[in-house]
């Protein structure tokens, strides 16, 4: 277990994100795409935390920071989905052509 | 034995990564993005950060329920009774996918990362303390606002109706004394945009 090999999987998992997060046309996969990319993001950063920083705190905190980002997408990215859907009852990203209300 | 163990834990997060968007049902697909989580969450106790990994199982666990009910709720094919392919621009998100795993490996490769491990005996849980409590305490409670705020976004995006009514319907509140003119703003007759300067009441 080193830094590289830590490393290597976060980019795994980002690289998973970004594919599902592009590719797919449900809201809510979509979002789990996001996820993904922010779970490889809190394994680079206890990664780095561990083998490079020296035991500094801050790198905890900064994964710390990062789920409270991941409950915000969350909270959030659901109530757009209900918003949506209650307005044009729409849960797929192809029938949204316009931002406005 | 430690190597073993990140070996298994990594290839389970990301198989099940991968699952999340191969399979049928979208209550399956949200427990297999809980599996990559705790998968992470054990890498991270593996690390030496028993908190943040511990506190990533807790937090994921909870938020997949969630998510789940949310499938169940009104998504389609949550049993994943029929074949469930929902994609767009494939070929170039499968690009892209590998294009950033790639770049990212490469970046990892090529960089000259700074080794100063961990002190055999650090105590780092209370270290994440003192430093929450301390130095960095505006940052936590900065963190803190923005989920009240993220909580409160969410209640006004997705409530329907409002204390007096539809919220958008325009509701509007009971006079200031009994048997007055409601308070606030009127609705719109047309129901389209709001227009100002309308003022009900006195």
């Amino acid at each position: 277990m080193t830094l590289t090999s830590v490393l290597i999987v976060a980019a795994a998992l980002i690289g998973i994100g970004f594919y599902g997060a592009l590719s797919q046309q449900s809201f809510v996969m979509l979002m789990m795409g996001l996820e993904l990319m922010l779970n490889g993001a809190i394994l680079a950063i206890i990664g780095f935390w561990s083998f490079s920083l020296g035991g500094m705190p801050e790198g905890q905190l900064l994964a710390i920071i990062v789920m409270a980002v991941m409950a915000v997408e969350m909270a959030v990215g659901f109530a757009l989905v209900v918003a949506v859907y209650r307005k044009r009852q729409a849960d797929m990203t192809e029938s949204l052509t316009t931002l406005k209300h | 034995m430690t190597d073993a163990l990140f070996l298994v834990l990594s290839a389970l997060a990301i198989w099940s990564g991968w699952r999340v968007f191969r399979v049928d049902s979208m209550v399956r697909a949200s427990f297999q993005l809980m599996v990559s989580f705790i998968a992470v969450g054990l890498i991270a106790v593996l690390l030496a950060a028993p908190y943040i990994g511990i506190a990533t199982i807790f937090m994921m666990a909870v938020e997949m329920m969630v998510m789940a009910l949310f499938m169940v709720m009104f998504m389609m094919n949550p049993a994943g009774l029929n074949p469930m392919v929902m994609v767009h621009q494939h070929r170039f998100s499968v690009a892209a996918g590998i294009t950033a795993f790639a770049g990212l490996v490469l970046a990892v490769l090529l960089s000259d990362l700074r080794a100063q491990p961990l002190p055999v005996d650090a105590q780092v849980v209370r270290a994440l303390g003192h430093e929450l409590l301390g130095p960095s305490m505006l940052i936590f409670e900065t963190a803190g606002v923005t989920l009240l705020a993220a909580m409160i976004g969410a209640v006004v995006l997705s409530a329907h109706s409002g204390r007096y009514g539809g919220s958008d319907q325009g509701s509007r509140p009971p006079g200031l004394h009994p048997g007055g003119e409601p308070a606030g703003r009127k609705p719109d007759k047309h129901g389209g945009h709001q227009h100002h300067g309308h003022h009900g009441g006195h």
